[in-house]
């Protein structure tokens, strides 16, 4: 399972991401749009559960993200192949972005809500733990300069942490948590009104077009990254 | 698959399964620390959890919400089983209402009452426009207030 990238495949990267920009800001003012005007006010919270347009999609692509970041570094521990590297290194930061996003609107909405801007339950705990991997994982393989040593050493790091992204899901179900527990990953019926999974579907999506386009243009500057090292050496 | 390939693969399930089990040891160890709050029926069943500055949640009961001056409010904490009475002095969040989720902060006193400094509204994971509030009113489907 040896896939190599060559310069015509980073030459479609290359040409797509005008497109993918486009795309993805194309369906972000959309989903804003919605969000901020085509759906109710929530019967309790009134206008400030609008925010959860933008948390609750940002908080599934940061545990997405980090899930891909931990299955790359566990392909790349075993078979070696430095493509799976490369993708880890992609969407680390990303994933962070996501994880910041998620973590500062809930707090906007729970001043509001909960009365509170923060509190230690587990699930912000454990959300806070993820941004602090992501960091981690970053800086730990700018930090050794024996890049082999490098990847070995922030693979471990993301594999281990992994451990994170059930606790994360789990925590309001597992403990009593402030956070309530999810709405739509559930069996049975969401219980989110129709016209609100309308804006969130569409959010959802813009978070999806924004961590690809971003994800690419990283892959690309990896690659980058990676011939600047093996001349320099 | 090459048989390296094959011994770090060996190698990678191994470790995995330690670190699981050392995490789930920490885990079951911490649960006490990790819950944010406790309902009433686990401080109920706790006689030695009198006199410790604590958390309790779960539902305002129906009908329970007195007002003694502005500031100070009497009213209880449900979980459906038991609950609890509590005293608060200061600004109760906009969101805080009878039949709906609390969690307060404060001490769990001798006499099984509750001194809260704190209050929070906790929020539910339901959402809908106030016109399929009433809807459901109407029909008479509504579970809420």
């Amino acid at each position: 399972m040896y896939i190599k990238i060559n310069n015509n495949h980073i030459e479609l990267i290359k040409s797509a991401n005008p497109y993918l920009i486009f795309a993805t800001t194309f369906v972000f003012i959309i989903g804003l749009y919605y969000s901020l005007f085509q759906s109710p006010p929530d019967y309790i919270q009134g206008d400030s559960m609008r925010i959860m347009y933008i948390h609750v999609p940002s908080a599934w692509f940061a545990l997405m993200t980090y899930s891909i970041l931990a299955g790359s570094c566990v392909l790349w521990f075993i078979t070696r192949n430095p493509l799976f590297n490369v993708v880890a290194r992609s969407i680390a930061q990303v994933g962070m972005v996501f994880t910041l996003m998620s973590l500062i609107t809930g707090s906007i909405w729970g001043k509001p809500t909960w009365g509170v801007w923060w509190v230690w339950d587990a699930r912000l705990t454990s959300m806070l733990i993820l941004f602090f991997l992501y960091i981690a994982y970053i800086f730990l393989w700018q930090a050794i300069s024996n890049k082999e040593l490098a990847s070995k050493i922030s693979a471990a790091l993301a594999i281990i942490g992994f451990i994170n992204i059930p606790i994360i899901k789990f925590s309001v179900d597992w403990w009593n948590t402030l956070h309530q527990p999810a709405s739509i990953s559930k069996l049975s019926a969401p219980s989110i009104d129709v016209s609100m999974l309308i804006p969130l579907f569409l959010m959802t999506a813009a978070c999806f077009l924004f961590l690809v386009t971003v994800s690419l243009i990283r892959f690309r500057l990896v690659l980058i990254e990676n011939k600047m090292l093996r001349t320099s050496n | 698959m090459t048989s390296l390939v094959k011994s770090r693969l060996i190698k990678f399930l191994l470790s995995l399964i330690i670190v699981l089990i050392a995490v789930l040891i920490i885990i079951f160890n911490l649960r006490d620390n990790i819950i944010y709050f406790y309902g009433p029926t686990e401080l109920l069943k706790n006689p030695d959890k009198q006199g410790q500055i604590m958390r309790l949640g779960g539902l305002v009961s129906v009908d329970s919400v007195q007002n003694e001056t502005d500031s100070i409010f009497y009213f209880s904490i449900t979980d459906g089983d038991n609950e609890i009475e509590v005293k608060y002095e200061g600004i109760l969040p906009n969101l805080f209402a009878e039949d709906k989720g609390v969690v307060v902060e404060g001490v769990y006193m001798n006499d099984g009452r509750f001194i809260a400094n704190k209050v929070l509204a906790k929020h539910d994971e339901n959402y809908m426009p106030p016109e399929v509030m009433e809807t459901l009113k109407k029909s008479g489907k509504w579970q809420g207030e």
